[in-house]
C-alpha cells in the first residue's frame, strides 16, 4: 500500500475532522477585527428595527408645542420640525432599509447568477445578445436607472425592491459569467460532459457550488450598495411615503432646517446610514478575505 | 556589519574565504495562521568556489525556501530563525540595506523557473539588460552596448533585435537566455539556479543546459543548482545535496550519491525512476508513507516513518550527518545506518504479469485524416494535419512530442471535446464516432474515458471524493442503491485509495490520491481505452512511479487500452508498446516502441531521444536541436522539422513534405533520408542513443 | 488599432440603441398614458386627449419610437414639456456645468487615490495600509447624502468657511467657481478615492509579488527606482480602466449632490424631469449619459491598449 504524502497546508485541516474546511473558513472569519465590528453593527440594527418599538417613545407622536428641540434628557436626539422625537424615528428608521435592501439585493443575486451562469457557460449568441444588454444597463448610473424605473412604475417601497434588483441583476451577472469562464475551461467540467451531463446539470451541480465564493461576496457587497441606492433614492422622494420613519426621506424632509442650525433633525439619520452601509462593508471584506484564505 | 570579510565562523561547516557560500546549521520557519512552522531544520553545506553544488529534493522539500534565504528574499512571514548564511565569507543575514543591495548587485545572481515572469512585461528587453550596468555606473549608450555583448554570450544570434522587443515577444528558451545573461552581466561569484529549466520543452532544456555548463567553464561562476530531476542534477553538478521534509539527509560527490547512495531516502527515490534497463514493465519501487507535517517529528529521524530499515533507534534518536570515508571525497549522510542504506527492502506492489496481450487483429479505435485548424486572433493556427492513428484492444499507445505538437488537441479530438476539421473519421470497433461527446450513444462514451493532466482542474473542488467516484459509477456504469456502494468500495480498492479519504474534499488530498480519485472515474464504466494526457507529470517521482504501477497493474486486469501521452521518453518507453511522435501536428514517426527507440529514427525522434538527461549514461554523445519550435500559426514549408533539423539534406527538406515511409514492419517515419542512410548517420554520428550506453 | 477603435465604436453604437429603447419603453410605455400622467387623475379626458394630440402620445408606440429616433439622429434631442423648449440648448448648458464640477472632483481625487493606493500596498499588512483601506472601503459606500450633510454642516455652518450653494454668483472667475464647487466635489472625490486606492493598491501589491519585481531587486536596484520603474507601470495601468468606468458613477453622483448643493447640472436636469414627467428631457438625458459613459470607456481600453505593449503590439507579430 503506497499513500504519498498530503500536502502540508492540507494536513491541519485533516486532523481537525470531516466538515473542516467549513469549520476553518468561520475561523478565520471571526478571527477578524472587521468581521466582529461589522456583524455588531449590524446586529445592532436588526435588533433595533424587531424591538426598537419597545425602547423608545412613538416616532409618529407629533408634538407642536415641542418642535425643534435641541438634544436634552427627554429626547436624547432633539425633536424635528413637527416635534417628533428624533432618536426614535432613527431607530424605528432601520425597519424599512433592513426589509429592502436585502430583498433587492436577493432578487438581483438570483437573476444576476441565472443570467451570468448562462452568458459564461453557453459562450456564443447567448454572451453577445445578453451582454450588449448588461453593457446598456452599465452604461448608466444606479441612481438614474433607478429614477427611470421609478418613474416607470411608480414610487413606493415594492418599486424600490424590484428596480434595484434589476439594476443589481447585470452587475452580478457580470461577475459571476467572469467566474464561469473560468471554471468551464477546467477539466472537471469535461469529464461531465464525457459521462454524458446534461447543460441544465453542469452549469447547476457542477459549476455553480465553484462560484459560490465570488457570489457571496458580490452579495454582501452589493448590500452596502442597496443601502446606498435606497437612501439616496428616498431622500429623492422616490420611496416610502411620509409619514412612516425612513432615514433617507427624513434627511430630505429636514434638510431645509439645518440652516436654522437644527442640525440634529439630520446629523442622526445620517450617521445611523453611515454605520450601517460601514458596518456591511466591513462584513463583506471579511467575507471576502476569509474565502481567499480558504 | 561591515564590508570588510569576516572571520570564518564557528560552527559544523568550516567557511574559508574560499567558498562561494556556506550555510550552517540554517533553520528556516514561517508564520502559518498565527503559529511558526519550521519547514527548513539544520542545514548546512558549502558551495566551493567555482564549484557547481545541486539541492535535490521534492515539492515541500525546502528547496526553494533555501534559495530564497540566501538571497534573503523569503516573504514576509519567513525568516532564518537559526544559523549563519554566508556569501563570499559575508554574512548574508546580519548585512544593512545598502551592503544587501550591493550583494545582490556584485557578488549573487538569481535565475528562476519562469523565465517569462521574471521579465518586466512593459519594457524593452535590453533596457532591462542594461540596467544591470547601469547598477555598476555605467553610462546609458555603454550599458546598452554591453547588453548587447553579453546577450552574444549566451549564443543568441540576432542580440539587437531581441533588445528591441518586449518579453511576450520572445520564445521561452530564449527568454531564458535573456535572464540567465541578465544574471551573468555583473559576473557574480555565485548564481543560483531554481529550477531553470522544468518550464521549457525538452529540447530546448537540453540547449539551454548545455549553455549553463558552458557558461560556467567561462565565467568560473559557482552554482547552486536547484532541481526535483535527479538527472539533471547529475549531469550539471560536481556536489549534491538531497534534501528530505527540510533537511539535508546526504550530501556528497554527484557521481558517488547517485551511484553509491547511503541514504535510504536516496536510495527510494533513485530505484523509482524508470530505468532503460529496468525491463519493460518491471514494477516501479516506490517510497511507502507520507511526508511528515513540519515540525511534527519532535525526536529521530524525518525519514523513520517511511524508511523499511527504521529501528527503535532511528525514531527515539535525531540522527547527526555521519561522515563516510570510502575515498569518493567529502560525504555524508544524516543515518544512523548508512552503510546499510542499500539494503532497503523492496517495496513494490504489482506482481508483474510478462504476458503482454498483442492481438492485434482489428484495431478497437481508428482515427483517419485528422486534421484540426483553430482560429486564434485572426490566424489559423493548424492544431493537427492530417493523423492517422489506430489503437488496438489492450495495447499501450505512447503519444510524444513538445509543447505545440498538438498531442492534447488529438487525444480531445478523440474524446469529443474539440470537433475535428471535416473530413476526419473517428471509429470504435468499426462503428463510426459522433465528433462531439456529446452527441455520442452511452455505450461509446462508457468505452472512452480520460484521465487529464492536472487532478485539481479535473476533480470538482466542491464534490467529495465518494459522490465524484459515485457519479460516474451511476452515469456509465448504471449502478444504483447497494449495487452501487459495492462497486464503489471494489473500485477503490483497486485504484488503492483507503476508504477513509472517501469523505473528503480533493484539496484534502496529496496530489497522488487526486490522480487515483481519477483513474477510479475514467474506470467507472469498465472503459475500453482510457487516454492519460500527461497523468504524472505534475507529480513527484516517487509519487509517480506508484500511479504508473497502478496504470499497469489496471491495464492486466481489466483489458483496457492506454493512449499514453507524455513529454517524458523515460515514462513512455517504460510503458509503451508503441510510440507516435508528432511535431507541429504531424505524425513524424510511427511504430513498435522498440523499434523506435533503437533506431533507425527520425531526426527528430533521435533529438527528443538525446535531450534528455537520464541517470544511466551521462556521457553519451548529443545531437542538439539549433533554433526555437515554430509557431503552428505559420509552420515551415516543406517538412515541419526543416528549419532545426541537424540532418537536412537539401532543398527539398525545404520544399516538399516527406511522404510517411516505412522502416520495418509497422514502423513508418516521415523523412526524405533513406532508412539506410539514417541508419548509417546514427550508428556513426551521434550513436544510436538507447542502444549504446557512453562509449 | 484603427480596427479595434471602429468595432469598439459599433458595439457602443448597439449599445446606445439598447439604451434608447429602454429608456424609450421606460419613460412612455410603462407610465400608462403620459398626458395623464402629466395632468393628473383630476383632469378632464377632453384635455388628456387634447395633451395627447399635442404630444404625439396617441400614435402607435412603434411610430413615436421611429419619429423619437428619427429627430435623434438629425440632432434634434425634442422639446421639454416642462420648459416648452428644445432640450438640446439647456441640456448643453447643464452639461457643461456638471462637467466643470466633475473635473474638480476628479483633479481632486486621482492623484490622492493613486497616491494612497501605492502607499497602502508598499505596507501591505501595517498599521498605515489597514488605516487607508479602510477609510477607502468605508468613503466608497457613503451615499453622498451622508456626507454631504456633514460636510455642509462642518464647514458650511460650524466653521463657516465654504459656501454651502454650489452656485456661484454671476460674473465669477473661475477661482470663485472653483471655491463654490470644493465643497459640492468632495462627496465624489470621497466615493471614487476608495474605487481608485483599492485598484492602485491591489494592482501594486501583485506587481511587487511578482516574479519580475523580484528580477529587480535581486539586480540589486535600489528600492525607489524598483518601483517608479518596474513596479508603478505596470500596477497602475488597471487603474486608468477604472477611473474612466467610474465616470459613468460620478455622473449618477451628480443627481444627488446637484440637488443637494442646488447646481444647475444634468443631474438636477433629470430629477426635475423626471418629478415633472418631463419625458423627453428625461430621455435625453439619459442618453447624453449613456453616450459619456461610452465615450470615458472608450477612451480609457484605447489608453490602456497604448501603454500596454503585449496588447499593442498584438497582430504585429
Amino acid at each position: 500500500m503506497s499513500i504519498e504524502a498530503l500536502p502540508v497546508e492540507s494536513r491541519a485541516a485533516l486532523s481537525a475532522g470531516a466538515g473542516d474546511l467549513r469549520r476553518q473558513f468561520l475561523r478565520d472569519l471571526v478571527h477578524q477585527k472587521a468581521f466582529m465590528i461589522g456583524a455588531t453593527v449590524l446586529g445592532f440594527w436588526v435588533l433595533a428595527a424587531i424591538f426598537g418599538t419597545l425602547v423608545v417613545q412613538d416616532p409618529l407622536a407629533q408634538n407642536l408645542s415641542a418642535i425643534n428641540q435641541a438634544p436634552s434628557a427627554s429626547h436624547l436626539f432633539g425633536t424635528d420640525q413637527l416635534g417628533r422625537d428624533v432618536l426614535a424615528r432613527v431607530i424605528v428608521g432601520s425597519r424599512s432599509i433592513l426589509v429592502t435592501a436585502p430583498l433587492a439585493t436577493l432578487i438581483g443575486t438570483v437573476l444576476g447568477t441565472v443570467v451570468g451562469l448562462s452568458m459564461g457557460y453557453f459562450r456564443g449568441i447567448v454572451d453577445d445578445i445578453l451582454g450588449r444588454f448588461v453593457e446598456a444597463f452599465l452604461a448608466l448610473p444606479l441612481v438614474v436607472t433607478g429614477i427611470i424605473g421609478i418613474v416607470a412604475l411608480g414610487a413606493s417601497d415594492t418599486t424600490l425592491i424590484i428596480v434595484i434588483g434589476i439594476v443589481f441583476t447585470p452587475l452580478i451577472a457580470r461577475t459571476v459569467r467572469a467566474a464561469v469562464l473560468v471554471e468551464r475551461d477546467l477539466d472537471y467540467v469535461a469529464a461531465a460532459r464525457l459521462r454524458g451531463e446534461r447543460s441544465l446539470y453542469i452549469m447547476f451541480v457542477e459549476i455553480l457550488p465553484n462560484v459560490l465564493a465570488p457570489i457571496t461576496v458580490e452579495f454582501t457587497v452589493r448590500l452596502g450598495y442597496a443601502v446606498f441606492t435606497i437612501v439616496t433614492l428616498s431622500f429623492l422622494g422616490f420611496g416610502l411615503q411620509p409619514p412612516t420613519p425612513n432615514w433617507g426621506y427624513d434627511i430630505s424632509a429636514n434638510v431645509g432646517a439645518v440652516t436654522a442650525g437644527y442640525w440634529w433633525e439630520v446629523l442622526f439619520a445620517a450617521v445611523a446610514v453611515a454605520t450601517l452601509v460601514i458596518g456591511v462593508n466591513m462584513l463583506a471584506s471579511s467575507i471576502e478575505s476569509a474565502l481567499d484564505a480558504s | 556589519m561591515s564590508t570588510t570579510a569576516s572571520p570564518p565562523a564557528p560552527g559544523e561547516t568550516q567557511a574559508t574565504a574560499a567558498d562561494a557560500l556556506t550555510l550552517s546549521g540554517v533553520d528556516i520557519s514561517y508564520r502559518v495562521r498565527r503559529a511558526d512552522q519550521r519547514i527548513v531544520r539544520d542545514v548546512s553545506f558549502r558551495v566551493a568556489r567555482g564549484e557547481s553544488f545541486g539541492l535535490v529534493g521534492e515539492s515541500g522539500c525546502g528547496k526553494s525556501t533555501i534559495a530564497l534565504a540566501v538571497v534573503r528574499y523569503l516573504a514576509r512571514n519567513g525568516r532564518v530563525s537559526a544559523g549563519r548564511i554566508e556569501i563570499d565569507g559575508r554574512d548574508v543575514l546580519s548585512l544593512d540595506r545598502a551592503d544587501l543591495r550591493r550583494l545582490r548587485a556584485r557578488t549573487v545572481s538569481m535565475v528562476y523557473q519562469e523565465p517569462g515572469r521574471a521579465l518586466n512585461p512593459s519594457i524593452l528587453v535590453g533596457r532591462q539588460v542594461a540596467e544591470v550596468y547601469e547598477i555598476a555606473g555605467a553610462p546609458r549608450s555603454e550599458a546598452l552596448d554591453r547588453a548587447r555583448e553579453i546577450l552574444a554570450r549566451v549564443r543568441i544570434s540576432d542580440p539587437d533585435g531581441v533588445m528591441r522587443r518586449y518579453p511576450h515577444q520572445l520564445s521561452g528558451g530564449m527568454l531564458q537566455r535573456v535572464v540567465i545573461a541578465m544574471a551573468l552581466a555583473a559576473e557574480p561569484s555565485l548564481l543560483i539556479l531554481d529550477e531553470p529549466t522544468t518550464a521549457l520543452d525538452a529540447t530546448v532544456e537540453a540547449d539551454v543546459l548545455d549553455l549553463i555548463l558552458g557558461l560556467r567553464a567561462e565565467f568560473g561562476t559557482s552554482l547552486l543548482f536547484i532541481s526535483h530531476n535527479l538527472a539533471v542534477i547529475a549531469k550539471m553538478c560536481d556536489r549534491v545535496g538531497v534534501l528530505y521534509a527540510g533537511e539535508l539527509v546526504e550530501e556528497g560527490p554527484a557521481s558517488a550519491v547517485f551511484g553509491d547512495p547511503r541514504h535510504p531516502y536516496t536510495v527510494g527515490l533513485l530505484r523509482s525512476i524508470p530505468r532503460r534497463d529496468g525491463g519493460a514493465r518491471a514494477p516501479l519501487q516506490t517510497i511507502p508513507g507520507s511526508l511528515p507535517t513540519p515540525g511534527s517529528v519532535a525526536a529521530g529521524c524525518v525519514f523513520a516513518a517511511r524508511c523499511g530499515l527504521a529501528q527503535e533507534r532511528c525514531r527515539a534518536e535525531t540522527p547527526a550527518v555521519h561522515r563516510i570515508e570510502d575515498g569518493c571525497g567529502e560525504r555524508g549522510s544524516r543515518c544512523h545506518f548508512s552503510e546499510q542504506a542499500q539494503s532497503l527492502p523492496i517495496h513494490s506492489i504489482v506482481a508483474p504479469d510478462s504476458a503482454r496481450i498483442a492481438d492485434r487483429a482489428e484495431p478497437l479505435i481508428r482515427a483517419r485524416s485528422v486534421s484540426k485548424t483553430f482560429q486564434a486572433s485572426g490566424q489559423r493556427v493548424r492544431g493537427l494535419h492530417q493523423v492517422d492513428l489506430e489503437i488496438a484492444a489492450g495495447e499501450t499507445v505512447g503519444l510524444v512530442g513538445e509543447s505545440g505538437s498538438g498531442k492534447t488537441t488529438l487525444a480531445r479530438v478523440l474524446m469529443g471535446l474539440t470537433a475535428p476539421d471535416p473530413g476526419a473519421e473517428v471509429t470504435l470497433d468499426g462503428r463510426p464516432l459522433a465528433p462531439l461527446a456529446g452527441a455520442r450513444t452511452a455505450a461509446d462514451q462508457k468505452a472512452l474515458q480520460i484521465v487529464f493532466q492536472n487532478p485539481d482542474s479535473a476533480l470538482n473542488r466542491r464534490h467529495s471524493v465518494r459522490r465524484l467516484i459515485s457519479r460516474s459509477l451511476a452515469k456509465l456504469g448504471g449502478y444504483r442503491g447497494e449495487a452501487l456502494q459495492a462497486r464503489l468500495q471494489a473500485l477503490a480498492e483497486s485504484v488503492r485509495l483507503p476508504e477513509r479519504y472517501l469523505p473528503m474534499r480533493p484539496s484534502q488530498l496529496s496530489g497522488g490520491l487526486k490522480q487515483r480519485v481519477a483513474i477510479a472515474r475514467a474506470f467507472a464504466g469498465d472503459p475500453q481505452i482510457v487516454v492519460c494526457d500527461e497523468p504524472t507529470s505534475a507529480l513527484d517521482v516517487s509519487v509517480q512511479a506508484a500511479i504508473l504501477n497502478l496504470l499497469t497493474d489496471l491495464q492486466h486486469r481489466e483489458r483496457v487500452a492506454y493512449l499514453f501521452i507524455s513529454h517524458d521518453l523515460g515514462v513512455v518507453r517504460y510503458l509503451a508498446d508503441r510510440i507516435v511522435v508528432l511535431y507541429l501536428g504531424r505524425v513524424m514517426e510511427i511504430g513498435p516502441a522498440q523499434s523506435v527507440l533503437d533506431g533507425p529514427h527520425h531526426p527528430y525522434t533521435e533529438a527528443l531521444l538525446s535531450a534528455v538527461p537520464t541517470l544511466d549514461d551521462s556521457d553519451r554523445e548529443r545531437i542538439r536541436l539549433e533554433g526555437e519550435i515554430p509557431s503552428a500559426a505559420d509552420p515551415p514549408a516543406g517538412c515541419p522539422f526543416h528549419t532545426r533539423c541537424p540532418r537536412r539534406i537539401g532543398e527539398i527538406c525545404d520544399t516538399t513534405e516527406p511522404e510517411m515511409r516505412v522502416q520495418a514492419p509497422g514502423h513508418e517515419i516521415r523523412c526524405h533520408i533513406p532508412v539506410d542512410d539514417l541508419r548509417r548517420l546514427q550508428s556513426a554520428g551521434g550513436g544510436a542513443p538507447s542502444a549504446s550506453a557512453g562509449r | 488599432m484603427a480596427g479595434f477603435v471602429l468595432k469598439r465604436l459599433g458595439l457602443g453604437l448597439i449599445t446606445l440603441w439598447l439604451l434608447s429603447l429602454l429608456v424609450f419603453f421606460a419613460g412612455q410605455v410603462l407610465p400608462g398614458d403620459p398626458a395623464r400622467a402629466i395632468l393628473g387623475p383630476l383632469a378632464a379626458p377632453s384635455a388628456v386627449a387634447a395633451l395627447a394630440r399635442q404630444l404625439g402620445t396617441n400614435q402607435p408606440v412603434i411610430d413615436q419610437y421611429g419619429t423619437w429616433v428619427g429627430h435623434l439622429l438629425t440632432g434634434n434631442l425634442g422639446t421639454s414639456y416642462q420648459y416648452q423648449a428644445p432640450i438640446a440648448p439647456l441640456l448643453g448648458k447643464a452639461l457643461g456645468n456638471s462637467l466643470e464640477l466633475a473635473l474638480v472632483a476628479f483633479v481632486m481625487v486621482v492623484p490622492i487615490g493613486i497616491l494612497g493606493g501605492v502607499i497602502a500596498a508598499l505596507n501591505v499588512g501595517r498599521r498605515v495600509d489597514r488605516v487607508i483601506s479602510v477609510f477607502g472601503l468605508s468613503a466608497t459606500v457613503i451615499p453622498e447624502v451622508v456626507s454631504g450633510i456633514v460636510l455642509i454642516l462642518v464647514f458650511g455652518l460650524w466653521l463657516n468657511v465654504l459656501p454651502i450653494q454650489a452656485a456661484w454668483p454671476p460674473g465669477a472667475g473661475l477661482g470663485t467657481q472653483i471655491y463654490h464647487l470644493i465643497m459640492p466635489a468632495i462627496p465624489l472625490a470621497l466615493i471614487l478615492f476608495g474605487y481608485i486606492q483599492q485598484m492602485a493598491r491591489a494592482g501594486t501589491v501583485e506587481a511587487l509579488a511578482s516574479d519580475y519585481a523580484r528580477t529587480a531587486t535581486l539586480k540589486g536596484l535600489p528600492r525607489g527606482v524598483m518601483i517608479r520603474r518596474h513596479i508603478l507601470r505596470n500596477s497602475l495601468l488597471p487603474t486608468i480602466t477604472v477611473i474612466a468606468t467610474q465616470t459613468g458613477y460620478l455622473i449618477g453622483g451628480l443627481v444627488l449632490v446637484e440637488t443637494l448643493f442646488h447646481y444647475q447640472g444634468i443631474g438636477t436636469l433629470i430629477y426635475n424631469a423626471a418629478t415633472s414627467k418631463d419625458f423627453p428631457m428625461l430621455e435625453a438625458g439619459v442618453l447624453v449619459i449613456g453616450a459619456a459613459y461610452m465615450v470615458a470607456t472608450l477612451a480609457a481600453d484605447m489608453l490602456y491598449t497604448l501603454l500596454n505593449p503585449r496588447l499593442r503590439l498584438r497582430g504585429v507579430e
